[in-house]
């Protein structure tokens, strides 16, 4: 049968197992002959590190919920949510924090109509058409414009888009809702670009070869096959850079205003959640008094907010990975 | 008509008695849910090559991983049953895991050296078991290597990059490196299987120089080269061992028609 | 039948054109934030270019624009990182090795991987109000240098242990088979195996959140670093200020010399960004060398 390329040519020699087994306790004992400390303690102090996390969270929270209910109890829960009228530093006060939400509001539609588009089609050109070499000048040159920070964001917004803006509509102010918008825009497009990039790139290429094959052309196959494979991480890309413009502060600071104002109008000077916060830890404000409880409030407001928003985007993007 | 007749091998050299170093007894072992290997009963002998063969996932890995516990590292694995080394229980207790694997070394079927120079790879062992001295590390570095039959290669570049190796001589500095804590035993996990076959040919002329001091258990893919170094064979097949026999007789006269079907190449 | 001469290739010309037509309109989309940080950069050096002269460095802030200058913001921010580096370290690291070498895949270690990226997406604001709790007040650190040090490091930690978890969940499986086969326990492996291949990428991920911290300016302002220091700290309980909120406060003057002070800051706070990730960048490159 198979001796022939079986061979085992003689080069090992036969072995003649006995019945007898090795009996030597003292050489294979493998008993422990040094103890680690540092492999006992490392996991502990390890484990001490990843729990800072756990202790932050709580003390947010702790943080914000604490003050805010004392500050509920010199103003009314209802007043505070649907108040029209947000006074804490004259008289008479007030602690309506509608005009607070729809200046947030107002910048970040503004910033999602800048970036969602162009965010989008920049993602759609850099996974479909950009040759590779265009793509990588692209993704540094974004990844940059991600890291500027935010008070460049308000200078630039100051100094370069606000004249813009006037010189377009000349009655408004140097302070207007519209530029920091813009400005906040523009600092979210890389984010909706490189999330939304990562969608569609998770696409498989199968599914794009599919509809190359029926005769598509490439915006036929990414708006028919890529777009919808990919929307939910899209979506999600959506949801986290709208939760990024409610939370941004510096631009909004800078350029949009100081007046708490319940308007849509673009053109007005505004003030957002953020803005406010800034606004009265720039002051000598006293521990214990109404305007020290209200950013509290107010951070609690924003806290909820972005977190409900970061949940929302995080579970549309769970549901995403799922498919594939 | 005697004197027109080969030799058979078995005249030719005198055969060595060998005594049992491994126990297997009745070893169930489970990843999760999977039964990946069945009632397994093996005796290994001392100072000798045993080699696993069997179609892929028939469990020789898993086997062999199993008797220096590398499989603890993989969440849901749950074992029954015996292995003893010497006569130890090498999952009771008080059997520490660490001393273990250093009595009993591994080398992988990848070469993996780490990013470091030759000279920090061989030594990584003996360092991690408390051995400091300049003057000691270089002795066991060198005569791991020449143990390794790597000296001659790289005895004048130490502090190089072990990546800047062939794959061959990566494997090599693999063995050494497992040499280095002064194993008993060495399991080599089809360590040939990415190596071309010229570096295959040297790292199987190296397992007949070590096989004097130690005990080498090794699984591989290939019939053939189980047939050239070892010296028991065991075959498995769905986590079971269906034959264990000296080399010689289980490749010219398997007991079993499926060992027969796989050697003759029917399946597998 | 010819191919070529089927009824449909009015369509087929269509449709290329379309295409075409929207090939540019992603492209020009794309140019857009070319564009923009082309605008931005323009922008901050016409401005800011004629006062970026030896007194913005060697001057403390001053009511005269001719005599201002960010010497005690620079310095403040160098003291800062100096503080912050090695906490948020230690503490980002330490986080991410326990995650991806120790905890088991349980609830807790869930809910903790859950808790990081839900704090990764809090805005730095909140993390002022924390810091102004917690350590103004509550641990009695005043408006000190130390208060804003840690302030920073609570809010850089998630960037710190996300990037570390991709850096050491990157080292081969294979790797630490090798050392566990030595003989080495988790800890050596961890320590000898696993980490100095992880840490180009461990130390990338630190440069990115360093610059993140360095650039900040929201949560500073709610513990109070203040903007009129005229003066270096001496330790770590004295007040300070850093580059962004200097830049902040001219940038919230009306006179327009203020604002050109304002541009030159924001030059030396993106030269300053610049180097730190061409660092990040070099590391990167040797990092894709070794392995």
């Amino acid at each position: 049968m198979n001796g022939e390329w079986l061979q085992t040519g003689g080069a090992v020699e036969p072995l003649k197992q006995t019945p007898e087994t090795v009996r030597a306790a003292g050489a294979y004992s493998f008993k422990n002959e040094r103890k680690s400390v540092m492999n006992r303690l490392m996991p502990v102090l390890l484990m001490l590190c990843a729990s800072v996390s756990i202790i932050t969270t709580v003390g947010i929270v702790y943080t914000l919920v604490s003050e805010t209910v004392l500050f509920f109890r010199e103003v009314p829960i209802v007043e505070f949510l649907t108040g029209t009228r947000w006074s804490p530093l004259f008289e008479p006060r007030a602690f309506g924090i509608l005009p607070l939400l729809a200046g947030t509001l107002l910048i970040t539609i503004i910033a999602c109509v800048v970036a969602m588009p162009i965010g989008l089609a920049s993602a759609v050109y850099l996974s479909e058409y950009a040759p590779r070499r265009v793509r990588n000048i692209i993704k540094p040159i974004l990844e940059v414009l991600a890291g500027v920070p935010t008070i460049v964001y308000g200078y630039f917004a100051l100094s370069f888009m606000t004249p813009i803006v006037r010189a377009i509509f000349p009655e408004t102010g140097i302070f207007n809702a519209l530029s920091a918008g813009i400005v906040v825009g523009i600092m979210i497009i890389p984010m909706v670009t490189s999330l939304s990039e990562d969608a569609m790139n998770a696409v498989p290429k199968s599914l794009r070869d599919g509809a190359y094959a029926l005769g598509a052309t490439k915006f036929e196959s990414a708006l028919k096959i890529v777009l919808p494979a990919a929307l939910s991480g899209i979506v999600a890309s959506f949801v986290l850079a709208f939760s990024r413009a409610v939370g941004e502060t510096m631009i909004v600071t800078v350029a949009a205003g100081a007046t708490p104002n319940l308007t849509f109008n673009p053109l007005e000077s505004i003030q957002t959640m953020t803005a406010y916060i800034v606004q009265v830890s720039l002051g000598d404000t006293q521990r214990g008094s109404i305007e020290y409880g209200s950013i509290f409030a107010v951070g609690m407001a924003l806290f909820i907010i972005t977190f409900l928003l970061n949940s929302i985007a995080q579970y549309v993007a769970r549901k995403f990975r799922e498919e594939y | 008509m005697s004197i027109s007749m080969p030799m058979p091998a078995s005249a030719a050299t005198p055969a060595r008695t060998a005594r049992t170093l491994i126990e297997i007894d009745r070893l169930n072992l489970y990843y999760g849910d999977f039964h990946a290997l069945k009632n397994v009963s093996l005796d290994i002998p001392e100072r000798a090559v045993t080699a696993f063969i069997g179609p892929s996932g028939c469990g020789k890995s898993t086997l062999l991983r199993s008797l220096n516990r590398m499989n603890d590292l993989i969440p849901g694995t749950r074992i029954e049953g015996r292995i003893a080394i010497a006569g130890t229980d090498i999952y009771s207790p008080e059997v520490d895991v660490e001393t273990l694997r250093k009595k009993v070394g591994m080398v992988f079927q990848q070469p993996n050296p780490f990013p470091k120079s030759i000279y920090d790879n061989v030594a990584y062992g003996p360092r991690l078991h408390g051995i400091r001295k300049k003057s000691r590390l270089d002795e066991i570095v060198e005569s791991s290597l020449k143990a390794a039959a790597l000296w001659d290669e790289v005895k004048d570049h130490l502090k190089r990059s072990a990546l800047s190796l062939s794959g061959g001589q990566q494997q090599r500095l693999c063995i050494a490196r497992a040499l280095a804590v002064e194993p008993d035993i060495l399991l080599m996990d089809e360590a040939t299987s990415a190596l071309d076959p010229i570096s295959t040919l040297k790292i199987e002329e190296l397992v007949q120089q070590l096989k004097d001091r130690y005990t080498i258990v090794m699984v591989t893919h290939n019939m053939h080269q189980a047939a050239r170094v070892s010296n028991q064979t065991v075959f498995f097949l769905n986590g079971e061992v269906v034959e264990s026999a000296d080399t010689e007789q289980l490749f010219a006269g398997p007991s079993d028609s499926r060992t027969e079907d796989y050697i003759s190449g029917r399946f597998g | 039948m010819n191919l070529l001469q089927g009824g449909n290739r009015h369509q087929i010309a269509r449709r290329r054109k379309i295409d075409f037509c929207l090939h540019l309109l992603f492209a020009a989309a794309t140019s857009v934030g070319v564009i923009a940080l082309c605008a931005l950069l323009i922008d901050i050096i016409i401005d800011g270019i004629s006062r970026l002269q030896p007194g913005l460095f060697e001057n403390f802030p001053s009511r005269r624009a001719e005599r201002a200058g960010m010497k005690s913001a620079i310095v403040g921010s160098m003291y800062m990182l100096c503080i912050m580096l090695p906490i948020s370290f230690v503490l980002g690291v330490g986080a991410a090795i326990w995650l991806e070498e120790y905890a088991g895949k349980n609830r807790f270690t869930r809910l903790i991987q859950l808790n990081i990226s839900t704090l990764a997406g809090v805005p730095s604001i909140v993390y002022g109000i924390l810091g102004l709790t917690l350590f103004v007040r509550l641990l009695m650190l005043q408006r000190s240098l130390l208060a804003g040090a840690l302030t920073m490091t609570i809010l850089v930690l998630p960037i710190i242990i996300v990037s570390a978890q991709e850096a050491l969940r990157a080292v081969p499986k294979s790797r630490r088979d090798a050392s566990y086969a030595l003989g080495a326990n988790r800890w050596q492996t961890v320590s000898r195996a696993v980490l100095p291949s992880a840490l180009p990428g461990i130390l990338t991920g630190v440069i990115l959140a360093m610059s993140r911290a360095i650039g900040e300016t929201a949560p500073l302002i709610m513990i109070g670093a203040l903007t009129y220091v005229a003066f270096l700290p001496k330790h770590m309980l004295d007040q300070f200020t850093v580059m962004p909120i200097q830049i902040y406060n001219w940038l919230s003057r009306p006179q327009p010399e203020f604002h050109e002070l304002a541009a030159a800051g924001i030059i030396v706070l993106l030269a300053m960004l610049l180097l730190m990730n061409f660092a990040a960048i070099l590391l990167r490159n040797k990092f894709s060398k070794i392995s």
